[in-house]
């Protein structure tokens, strides 16, 4: 639940504040008014809305965990404290409203989708490799699943893949440009082995969702798009349709009979040197590697995130998405922000997905056929 | 009277500080009401601009750039807040201090990868030696710790901070 709350603050922090401006001013808009502020002069619901779903998520995991950043709630072998009736049912209270805002905006979305078609045929929109968690019998899993891997036209590369032989399936390397390492499937070998992971891999490679709502709507998501979209503009789609899911299986998990069951932590000591934790976090799926030695004490670290598993992808999409846009002479600065637009689909970790600069400076050089500088252009 | 004009910049953390600001909720919007938002991780500006009030830095001091965009915020602001405990202590990125950024690189970028072992360079910003909080290299004025500070402690150091007060988050606020 802690994670399906976080699923949902988090997609809520991705789409309305960090890209409902470009999609509700446009993208090119004035950069002045263009961010949340803006958004909410322009359509104040849309952006109480944002507020709200965020503050639905947040409010759980503080209620679960004590505070709403790092809360030191999960421990090994279970929670430090169990859930008590009344922190059960405030949160059931508030399901009802959130629930309506999240199918209020999948509506305004899918009323709009149209408009963005140009967007959705140039952000990132090639075959690949996609990667997520699924239960048994096909259902997305979001914890306690193993690893699929389905590329473009559906044919199944890997599946129930136990998450503790990930080495075997994935490699990392390094460029010398990033400090963030990008991943590549295996058996394809690197660069070809190029995957996604996240809201438009996750809907991909799963069956279905396993509510019925969510379900309902992502039955029309395929009607509208195929079976397997390829355009990573979806990935704001999908991720709506997330929340949707999300917030229906917290509730599912609030009416289980056993949820105010206090036994909720077992005790042991160090009876194993090395373990690999896998979870599906709001970008994607998440991979961490520990050794530890006799006391428990950590000695050696391997942390595959989803941002990394979508590294050679998002370098994909920013060509494509600059190869489209940025033609000629008249350079404009809504180009160049869609330049930008295209990494927020993938919603990495703040420092890139936001506007800030100094935080992602942005040059493009743009040079003739034979390679030649014939103009930089930056913002 | 023109609005306070307000900054906010991340360098070595986790953006959980401002995800503790975005965690005001509904006053995000009233405060915005009362400043100008003139940068920071909402609003697209690209370059840190002069004449700020206030700037709240998130992060420790890790790297060159880090200690470059340190010293051009100190040089445009008037109240610089250190927010949480990686700008105020340097915090987890400090935890790296007693190994060194030589083997921390070794280990991620030659150690643990399957093929093209290389450390990233030059495009990338050095590691400094050592990271270290905001005060160990310019001047600050508020110190707010926490991991992170609450919604409610930002919100009210903010108010106190636009309405002219200087904030005491002495006693109210602790490390972790």
């Amino acid at each position: 639940m802690l994670n399906l709350a976080q699923i949902v603050q988090s997609h809520a922090l991705s789409f309305f504040y960090l890209s409902s401006p470009d999609l509700l001013l446009g993208f090119d808009s004035d950069p002045a008014l263009r961010n949340l502020v803006g958004v909410a002069r322009q359509t104040p619901d849309l952006a109480r809305d944002g507020v709200a779903l965020r503050r639905f998520g947040q409010r759980i995991i503080e209620r679960l965990g004590g505070k709403r950043i790092h809360p030191a709630w999960v421990v090994p072998g279970g929670v430090s404290r169990p859930l008590d009736a009344s922190e059960r049912d405030s949160i059931l209270a508030e399901i009802p409203d959130a629930r309506e805002r999240a199918h209020r905006t999948l509506e305004w979305f899918k009323k709009n989708v149209a408009s963005w078609t140009e967007e959705a045929a140039h952000f990132g929109d090639f075959p690949s490799l996609y990667m997520g968690l699924v239960h048994e019998g096909g259902n997305a899993a979001y914890s306690d699943g193993l690893l699929r891997v389905v590329d473009s036209s559906g044919w199944v590369m890997a599946d129930g893949v136990d998450p503790r032989a990930y080495d075997e399936y994935l490699g990392e390397t390094v460029e010398p440009w990033s400090y963030l390492k990008s991943t590549y499937f295996k058996p394809l070998g690197y660069p070809a082995g190029i995957y996604r992971v996240g809201p438009l891999a996750r809907l991909n490679v799963a069956e279905r969702l396993g509510t019925s709502a969510a379900d309902a709507e992502l039955a029309e998501y395929r009607d509208r798009l195929g079976r397997y979209p390829s355009s990573s503009f979806h990935y704001h789609y999908a991720r709506l349709i997330e929340i949707v899911h999300c917030i229906d299986v917290i509730d599912e998990i609030l009416s289980r009979p056993d949820i105010l069951d206090p036994h909720v932590r077992a005790r042991a000591q160090i009876n194993r040197n090395e373990g690999v934790g896998v979870s599906e976090a709001p970008r994607g799926v998440l991979i961490h590697h520990y050794k530890v030695d006799d006391d428990g004490l950590v000695e050696w670290v391997n942390l595959v995130i989803a941002t990394g598993h979508n590294n050679l992808a998002m370098n994909r999409s920013v060509l494509q998405t600059a190869r489209h846009y940025i033609k000629g002479d008249q350079v404009k600065e809504g180009m160049l922000n869609r330049v930008e637009a295209v990494i927020r689909c993938y919603d990495p970790c703040l420092s890139c997905s936001t506007h800030a600069v100094g935080q992602m400076p942005l040059e493009v050089d743009i040079r003739d056929a034979e390679g030649s500088l014939l103009r930089q252009v930056s913002r | 009277m023109s609005k306070p004009r307000l900054a906010t910049i991340w360098l070595d953390g986790c953006s959980g500080c401002h995800m503790s600001l975005l965690d005001m909720d509904e006053r995000l919007f009233d405060i915005t009401e009362r400043v100008d938002i003139v940068y920071g991780a909402l609003v697209d500006v690209k370059e840190f601009p002069e004449d700020v009030d206030v700037t709240l830095v998130e992060g420790a001091i890790s790297s060159e750039d880090d200690l470059r965009k340190i010293y051009e915020v100190r040089r445009n602001t008037r109240v610089l807040v250190s927010l949480g405990d990686c700008a105020v202590t340097s915090n987890v990125p400090g935890m790296r201090n007693q190994i060194g950024p030589a083997a921390i690189l070794e280990r991620a970028y030659l150690e643990n990868v399957t093929i093209n072992p290389q450390l990233p360079g030059p495009m990338v910003p050095r590691l400094l030696a050592m990271s270290r909080p905001v005060h160990a290299v310019v001047k600050v004025d508020v110190f707010v710790p926490g991991c992170p500070p609450s919604a409610d402690l930002i919100h009210s150091v903010l108010d106190d901070l636009i309405s002219g007060r200087v904030p005491v988050t002495a006693g109210v606020t602790c490390f972790g």
